[in-house]
């Protein structure tokens, strides 16, 4: 009985250790790449603790473009995509049973359509429209912003619909009734009844449709024309070759997540305790200091406060005296390789030298990762006669494990 | 300042269904007045048009003299209670009951001052501040009272208000809304299915039936002198043995059935000819165990005998035909009948009515 319970615990635990490592796993490491002053993004070999990504990330015009783009995309799909949502949300509503789920059907379907077919069509669409208004490419038509914005509403502004048809399910229309013969207008009832009932479900649908439209990329590839996004830059980037200067965003990204998912968690507790009167009772809410700590602001100002001090306390963090350090060192087992390398030739001069099949040729490393994975090519310019022979290679990796790197070019 | 309401050869039909057939009546100012029936028998639908929210099919809704045709709810003098109170549960009990206020433009300090005066009225004076949730039932009642009555409306129209409410805070609210009414004195019209409220409370009761409006008078003949089948079955507990007219002689009526000839009057002035199918109704409470003098009398079979308190229920049964009859619990009502035992049971024949089985169209 209790080996069988003890078994089930560990099983538990266990299940509960692997789901969540795959979960967090990625993140965790990619947080640590961000700090490693390797120039490929990865633990080990773990050279300096560096912030000098963060400043990359920063200078990054490109990248940093995209996201001033982005967040004006964002900002543009917000006010469009929140009014229109809420307008299906309420015809939907107010129509008869039969044409309800025949207008859903239509206002459901643009999610249903691949991004990518939105994104072709709205550029047809509008382009067509300018030539036929007789407009040229300068003109707003043509334009990757509008584009965007008119691309990723047509599809973004039915998720807002659904938030709040879910919201309005729940709303009492009597309530509207009662407004009405209590000599409100209907635009009264509208604004005093049903907007402030409606009003978490603008906040989330204003914060999904945000996140939405950040996020899109198969749309926006197609509508941002020769312009780019915080996405699409992103997309770029990694295709040319990627340096932890993403990871650095990753961490940034992950740190705005979670002080937010913070805030809103103390927000979210706090009206709960509240709401259902335990908050005089509870141990936390109960006392001044307790209910000042925990509120959502403090929480919050705490939080960025935190922030704050490690951006600067990393800004002023140097690592080139540690970087210094770790490529001379390098330099001097480089030195001491070449050594050993040029003995054992020498010893075994007469011997017959095989091509090494996929061994380096050349003083070039052709590697697409940089010497990312520790190679240890020759690399300067009088180990030019081709590798040892395998026979002696004194590991199947060919030391990759000794943190030997290409010297700095 | 009181109006009358007037609804004038009112039909109202959703598609093919009707669902008020030709109401034809006149609330006066002032008046406590119920409209009592069954779930389904149009008076929700009634008190809708009266509000504003529906339009009449056929006919025309006069407040005051006015026609009322095209006037929006929010333009009629008139304020609704809706059955679940649709207070707004995201504002404080004062801002519920100053909700007509601020629709109207009255200034913050104002309203505030309103709504203390109407919780005054409504006997919950300090609890402005509070949530609607934090309310019990019948404090929600009183409430949404207060922010009907804060519209300054002439005529109140409540909608099944007390239906939600426990029994014990139900009797409390009939008085309540009795009192209450008394001390604004304004035209009251009260949608219920429940009899003892439109009893107690009105002043005059309409009872509806499939939309038609049956009889209208004051609770008292709507009781004692119900003028269709539907009114007598429908008010009040009741004996029903259907038989054919005997002879009529003005009023009084003789009505063959298979328990015997058993005499009667007709309602409403009706006159019938022999052979007539009608139906005999005779309350419970008028019927009583024993022989009396000038009293027709039925000798029946003891089926079994029920206590409720401040009264018995006698169950008895002739030829197939169950009757109940009440006796108050005085304890002076003689030894307990067993069941089997033959019994006569007398009744007054001015309390029975013969009405026609079928409503008259």
């Amino acid at each position: 009985m209790s080996a069988s319970t003890l078994r089930g615990q560990t099983f538990s635990v266990g299940y509960s250790l692997l789901f969540f490592g795959f979960l967090f796993g990625p993140l965790i490491i990619m947080t640590i790449t961000a700090f490693n002053s390797s120039s490929f993004p990865r633990i080990s070999p773990w050279e300096c603790f560096t912030t000098e990504w963060f400043g990359v990330l920063v200078n990054d015009r490109r990248l940093m473009g995209g996201l001033v783009n982005s967040i004006i995309i964002g900002a543009g799909v917000v006010a469009l995509s929140v009014p229109v949502g809420l307008a299906g949300a309420l015809a939907l509503a107010e129509i008869g049973p039969k044409l309800r789920s025949a207008l859903y059907t239509v206002l459901i379907t643009p999610i249903l359509i691949p991004g990518v077919v939105l994104g072709i069509s709205t550029i047809v669409f509008w382009g067509h429209i300018g030539r036929q208004l007789g407009f040229g490419y300068d003109s707003v038509f043509f334009n990757g912003m509008f584009l965007t914005i008119a691309g990723q509403v047509t599809f973004i502004s039915a998720y807002a619909m659904l938030i709040f048809s879910a919201r309005l399910q729940r709303f009492d229309p009597t309530l509207t009734e009662a407004a009405l013969d209590l000599g409100a207008t209907p635009g009264q009832a509208f604004r005093k009844i049903m907007l402030p009932f409606l009003r978490p479900a603008i906040l989330s649908a204003a914060f999904l449709t945000l996140l939405a439209s950040f996020e899109n990329y198969n749309t926006t590839v197609f509508t941002i024309l020769a312009q780019s996004t915080f996405t699409t830059a992103l997309a770029s980037k990694v295709r040319y070759g990627i340096d932890p200067s993403l990871s650095a965003l990753a961490v940034i990204i992950i740190a705005v997540t979670l002080i937010g998912a913070m805030i809103q968690e103390a927000h979210t507790r706090r009206r709960e305790a509240i709401v259902t009167g335990r908050a005089s009772r509870s141990r936390l809410y109960g006392n001044p200091i307790g209910r000042f700590v925990a509120h959502p602001a403090t929480i919050g100002l705490l939080l960025i406060a935190l922030a704050a001090v490690a951006i600067w306390r990393g800004s002023l963090h140097d690592a080139t005296v540690c970087k210094q350090e770790v490529i001379d060192e390098k330099r001097a087992n480089q030195q001491r390789f070449l050594e050993e390398q040029q003995k054992r030739m020498k010893q075994n001069a007469p011997a017959p030298q095989p091509a090494q099949p996929g061994a380096p040729q050349g003083t070039k490393n052709p590697s697409p990762f940089g010497g990312a994975f520790g190679n240890v090519a020759p690399q300067s310019p009088d180990a030019a006669p081709p590798g040892p022979p395998p026979a002696q290679n004194p590991s199947p990796f060919g030391g990759a494990f000794q943190g030997l790197s290409p010297p700095k070019q | 300042m009181t109006k009358d309401v007037a609804l004038d050869h009112v039909t109202i039909r959703f598609g093919s269904h009707t669902a008020v057939d030709n109401a034809l009546l006149t609330i006066q100012g002032g008046e406590f007045f119920s409209f009592l029936g069954p779930s389904g028998c149009g008076k929700t639908t009634l008190l809708r048009c009266i509000s504003g929210f529906i339009e009449p099919t056929e006919g025309r809704v006069l407040i005051g003299g006015n026609d009322m045709r095209r006037v929006g709810p929010n333009k009629r003098p008139t304020a609704l209670i809706f059955q679940n109170l649709a207070l707004f549960p995201l504002m404080s009990v004062a801002e519920n009951i100053a909700f007509p206020l601020e629709v109207r433009g009255v200034g913050r300090k104002e309203r505030r001052r309103r709504a203390d005066e109407l919780l005054d009225l409504i006997a919950l004076p300090g609890v402005g501040d509070k949530k609607v949730y934090e309310l019990s039932g019948g404090q929600r009642q009183r409430v949404a009272i207060a922010r009907a009555l804060a519209v300054e409306p002439d005529i109140l129209l409540l909608d099944e208000p007390l239906s939600a409410l426990d029994l014990k805070l139900r009797h409390h609210m009939r008085t309540e809304l009795r009192s209450i009414q008394k001390r604004v004195g304004l035209t009251f019209i009260y949608i219920t299915h429940d009899q003892g409220e439109a009893l107690t409370m009105s002043d005059r009761v309409a009872v509806m039936s499939a939309g038609v409006v049956q009889q209208i008078d004051v609770p008292e003949v709507i009781y004692d002198r119900p003028r269709t089948a539907f009114v007598a079955s429908f008010v009040g507990e009741t004996n029903a043995i259907s038989g054919k007219v005997a002879s009529q002689s003005g009023g009084d009526v003789v009505v063959d059935t298979p328990i015997g000839m058993l005499p009667g009057r007709a309602s409403g002035g009706r006159s019938y000819a022999p052979g007539d199918i009608v139906t005999l109704f005779i309350r419970p409470e008028q019927l009583a165990v024993g022989e009396a003098a000038n009293a027709p009398s039925i000798s029946c079979t003891v089926v079994k005998e029920e206590f409720e308190g401040s009264v018995r229920n006698l169950f008895l049964e002739d030829k197939g035909i169950p009757l109940r009859l009440s006796r108050v619990n005085s304890g002076s009502e003689g030894a307990p009948l067993v069941p089997g035992q033959v019994v006569k049971a007398s009744y007054n024949p001015e309390k029975a009515w013969a009405l026609p089985a079928t409503p008259e169209a």
